[in-house]
């Protein structure tokens, strides 16, 4: 016998179908994988403008109030609007795909999926509610 | 009751046409049977030459596995009554060479598989004398939900990335190995960790998820490659934080 297995050593006539670029309007799974993968280019501009924020921040008051002048544009407004909804579709769709990742077993048994799930919604509640309290007290 | 239902099935005959061509067969309707019951039909009465995979008709062999209504399945285990009235959609998986209508070639599957090496890997085996390697039932839970993988080939189907990336070893190779790699008797995990995580292994996978989805018998591969990327990811931290005799 053989070492390699070679089932169809001559095979012209295979037909290979090619993928479409629009292959991800197949279905609704992969249209909302597609919309998943593009949030991080608005996680990306949040991040960009945090960064932006601080570095005016160090530049003095003069710098930040007109970064803040910025941010009262329409534009910005109509930016950060849009970055919010992918944010908030980033988080959900990432929370609920957690349990997938994360397998917990506590005394042999798996940690079911809803606890897991769950964990990360109270975590972002709690980090939304201290956020909230700082900004809220500072005024 | 429906008299009849419609089944319009990919046809591919090389020695005839360059393309695949789309044929209508008209099928009587029966509450029980399933569109491999429809195939059978057309493949006994009204078409000899159609050609397609089956053997066992009750989701254990995994032969049968085609596109149904445009989304991968098993066809001993879609009933006709689920896609009424009609016509239902019967092609071959995506993403496989088609060798004729609804037969793909699943060579490249077969030689990935070997790569992850699928079986027991011990340094040292224990002579017979000693007995079988013992597991609890809980070392067993650990592994069994992988180990239930019959290759029927739908989760390479459903997985867009294996489409574009043809070189991805794909969920069922990574689900198998995990199964492996989670078996309390097996000492095989660092020489499946070098195929897993170079390029081609788990890190090409961007979790779109549809292998969980359509996974017949619950295996979840979606599950086992991202658990995997965990399992990668710590020792590569691993590798750089600590000296090489604590890792």
């Amino acid at each position: 016998m053989s070492a390699e297995a070679h089932y169809t050593p001559y095979h012209p006539r295979w037909y290979r179908r090619r993928v479409s670029v629009w292959w991800w309007l197949q279905n609704r799974a992969y249209a909302g994988f597609v919309l998943r993968e593009l949030t991080s280019v608005f996680v990306a501009f949040f991040a960009g403008v945090t960064l932006w924020q601080l570095r005016t921040l160090a530049q003095g008051p003069d710098a930040y109030a007109r970064f803040l002048a910025c941010l009262g544009t329409p534009l910005f407004v109509a930016l950060h609007a849009v970055a919010f909804l992918f944010v908030l579709f980033h988080s959900i769709t990432w929370f609920n795909l957690a349990p997938k990742a994360v397998v917990v077993r506590l005394s042999g048994k798996r940690v079911p999926d809803w606890v897991v799930v769950g964990l990360n919604y109270a975590a972002w509640l709690v980090l939304s509610g201290a956020v909230a309290l700082i900004v809220l007290r500072g005024r | 009751m429906q008299p009849a239902v419609t089944l319009r099935v990919t046809r591919y005959r090389p020695e005839q046409e360059s393309e695949p061509t789309l044929a209508t067969y008209e099928v009587p309707y029966r509450k029980d049977w399933v569109v491999l019951d429809a195939l059978n039909y057309i493949k006994d009465t009204l078409d000899g030459s159609l050609s397609f995979r089956w053997s066992c008709r009750m989701g254990v062999c995994g032969s049968c596995g085609m596109k149904v209504n445009g989304s991968p399945k098993l066809t001993c285990a879609s009933f006709l009554s689920d896609s009424l009235p009609g016509p239902i959609r019967v092609e071959p998986l995506d993403y496989f060479p088609v060798v004729r209508d609804l037969v793909v070639d699943m060579s490249d599957f077969m030689r990935k598989l070997k790569k992850v090496k699928p079986w027991i890997i011990r340094h040292d085996e224990r002579p017979l004398a000693e007995g079988e390697y013992l597991q609890t039932p809980d070392q067993l839970d650990a592994y069994k939900q992988f180990s239930m993988c019959i290759n029927c080939m739908l989760c390479y189907s459903a997985c867009p990335i294996y489409g574009l990336e043809p070189s991805f070893i794909g969920p069922a190779a990574i689900a198998l190995a995990q199964r492996y790699n989670m078996d309390s008797r097996d000492e095989g995990a660092p020489e499946r960790l070098e195929i897993l995580s170079e390029h081609d292994g788990i890190w090409q996978c961007t979790f779109v998820g549809e292998c969980t989805k359509v996974c017949p018998k619950h295996v979840d591969p979606a599950g086992a490659i991202q658990q995997y990327k965990l399992t990668g990811a710590i020792h590569w931290l691993k590798s750089l934080l600590l000296p090489r005799g604590a890792r």
